[in-house]
């Protein structure tokens, strides 16, 4: 079982939801982001390692890794910030385009996030035919695989994904790219019970759940939600005290 | 060794299907629809009367005789800047939206560089009667301001892109975005043979009526095959099209043309001759990135050729040596655009002049067949002033 799992899997029988909010690297700076690593509201850290043409990634994702770019942190650069950060906290994992992976390789990127102290990996434009010999490489370096599911897969792709996962299935909960939201979109809860059906490992609900009370929402079917957009925006517009207050936020809504 | 697409969508080592999974069953459903209506005489039938009625083919082959002189070698002209709207591109758009009206999609989307992709899809939405959105670079809204124009008059909503290089990349990028958004009534016309599977085969296959009409003229007017058949490459549409009538006639050299922007070591768009292989847009190809896999600008004076990467079957052709490519500068096209116009009356795309160029210098013996893939128009005021700018 990977370090993630084994977390999460505690969280989980504790009886409390998982939070996992996305931090993108090095944004708004390097101080503010490492400080934001070690919040205690969460149970593990995504981090988006910036990258030039981020299709999954609506305007205030991509602007932070365009930021982060423009401040001379590309995506190498963000495995040796998140390895130069104090230990301790929440587990870390990456979020990369596969692009930046298949450029280094798949094996010395895997090294890398490992060395750094990085325990999982999600690659969003990597479907699960052309996964393989990356998840090789993850499993061979300790990191957890973190597949995506969208509103969109059939029943036969979902349990092909879900049964790659090694740390959580990650339920996209509405078609598009990432970005705050009104309101959580109705094919959350479905998403989630299909990964159900599939997989006994933790479903998280990611991709649009942006407020406190999307999040109790999405958490009421699924074991707990990833928060990106809205995350991201108070960091880029508000600084750490707002992204901090958030998170407790987040986190007093999940219980 | 002629590449072949497989199931996977990949062209020996490149190509493939690199895309978020919310994609995935859009691009089976698309890969279903036109596997079915390819194979069926009803779609083909459907499309060669469109062809002729509505983009005016077949296209001439015209035999460019004082052009001629100036290289030193007979120059045949496959003239796609004749077909309706002035490129190649419409060969692509009317079978896609032809394909999409069969798949009961009600919305149209496409990115364009050069806005004569984004002209051909908004032409053949008008025509059968769908909604169209284009989303173009910033950089290129300003510089092919015509072409922005016509779509908005062709009913298309243009919207500009200002991420990234404001450029092809990035319009891509957003219409792939706005394709995940509205999967279940949308289709997506990409404009080149790029993207993931099964885009480039889609794209190849519509254009390959260049290359089959091109080959059946040349033998008619001059009695036999060309030694050598030549075209710009930015995505590669118009020069698959044209190659793929000529893949089995070992003897007939393939060359492909990429912008070599500045020269020297300057900005470029040279994918094949100096790129390196990644994956960008859905596809495995060669494309200009650094160490860290970032993917670069690119730059081109033709907008159409602004395009870090290139299609997987090119990059299989490469690979095979089956075809060769070469670079032409931003100079040495505007130079080629001014000796088209004043030896044949022919105003041409700066994305073919590229290809002109190419004779200029290298002065290749024998029969040339070169891709004329669109009219000049759009680059007037670009080719303006730059002459401009060279005189100070
Ligand atoms: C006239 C013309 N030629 C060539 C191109 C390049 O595209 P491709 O390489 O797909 O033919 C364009 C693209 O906009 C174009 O407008």
């Amino acid at each position: 079982m990977t370090a993630l799992l084994e977390h999460l899997e505690s969280v989980r029988s504790a009886g409390r939801k998982i939070f996992v909010p996305y931090l993108m690297a090095g944004v708004p700076d390097r101080d503010t982001f490492t400080a934001l690593l070690a919040c205690e509201e969460a149970d593990a850290i995504e981090v988006g390692l910036p990258f030039s043409d981020p299709l999954m990634d609506g305007p205030v994702i991509a602007a932070a890794g365009e930021r982060a770019i423009a401040d001379g942190i590309g995506p190498l650069d963000a495995i040796d910030l998140v390895g130069a950060a104090p230990k301790g906290g929440p587990l870390r994992l990456a979020m990369t385009y596969y692009n930046p992976i298949h450029r280094l390789g798949e094996e010395e990127f895997c090294r890398r996030l490992a060395d750094a102290g990085i325990s999982g990996l999600i690659v969003p434009d990597l479907p699960v035919e052309e996964s393989d010999s990356l998840m090789e490489h993850a499993g061979t370096h300790g990191l957890a695989w973190v597949p995506l599911v969208a509103p969109t897969s059939s029943a036969e792709r979902v349990k092909k994904i879900a049964a790659t996962a090694t740390g959580f299935v990650y339920a996209v909960s509405t078609m598009g790219v990432t970005g705050v939201r009104e309101s959580l979109s109705e094919r959350s809860s479905r998403v989630v019970e299909a990964c159900r059906v599939a997989t006994d490992l933790p479903v998280l609900v990611g991709i649009g759940v942006s407020t406190p009370e999307q999040a109790f929402e999405a958490a009421s079917t699924a074991d707990g939600v990833v928060i990106g957009s809205a995350t991201v925006k108070r960091a880029m517009e508000e600084g750490r005290a707002a992204v901090e207050t958030f998170f407790k936020e987040i986190r007093a809504a999940l219980g | 060794m002629i590449p072949k697409v497989d199931k996977l969508g990949r062209y020996g080592e490149f190509g493939g299907r690199y895309v978020p999974e919310a994609l995935m069953g859009a691009l089976g459903e698309l890969e279903t629809a036109w596997t079915d209506a390819w194979a069926e005489g009803g779609f083909r039938t459907e499309l060669n009367d469109l062809l002729a009625a509505v983009v005016g083919r077949p296209t001439p082959l015209y035999d460019a005789k004082r052009l001629s002189e100036r290289v030193g070698a007979r120059v045949l002209l496959k003239r796609e800047d004749l077909a309706h709207s002035g490129a190649h591109k419409i060969n692509n758009t009317v079978g896609q939206v032809l394909l999409a009206k069969r798949m009961g999609k009600t919305r149209i989307i496409a990115e364009t560089g050069a806005g004569q992709h984004g002209v051909a899809t908004a032409t053949a939405a008008a025509y059968f009667g769908l909604p169209c959105v284009v989303f173009m670079g910033a950089v290129d809204v300003e510089r092919q301001h015509l072409n922005v124009v016509r779509m908005e008059l062709l009913g298309a909503q243009v919207i500009p892109v200002t991420a990234g290089s404001s450029t092809l990349k990035d319009a891509v990028n957003e219409a792939l975005r706005d394709w995940v958004t509205n999967v279940e009534d949308t289709h997506y016309v990409l404009g080149s043979v790029v993207g993931p599977h099964p885009y480039p085969e889609i794209v190849a296959s519509l254009q390959e009526v260049i290359g089959e009409e091109a080959r059946r003229q040349c033998l008619q007017m001059i009695g036999e095959l060309p030694d050598e058949v030549v075209a710009c490459v930015g995505g590669g549409s118009n020069a698959i099209g044209l190659f793929r009538g000529f893949y089995d006639d070992d003897e007939v050299r393939l060359v492909g043309i990429e912008a070599g922007g500045e020269g020297g070591g300057g900005p470029h768009g040279a994918s094949i001759t100096k790129g390196t292989p990644g994956v960008l847009h859905g596809a495995r190809s060669l494309l200009l990135q650094d160490d860290d896999g970032l993917i670069a600008h690119a730059h081109s004076i033709s907008a159409g050729l602004d395009y870090p990467g290139v299609g997987p079957e090119h990059a299989a052709l490469a690979h095979s040596g089956r075809a060769t490519y070469e670079s032409a500068t931003d100079a040495e096209a505007l130079d080629a655009f001014g000796v088209l116009a004043e030896t044949e009356g022919i105003i041409p795309a700066l994305e073919p002049a590229h290809a002109i160029a190419y004779l200029l210098r290298s002065k290749p013996k024998g029969n040339i067949l070169l891709g004329l893939s669109g009219r000049g128009d759009k680059d007037v005021e670009t080719v303006a002033a730059a002459l401009l700018r060279a005189k100070q």
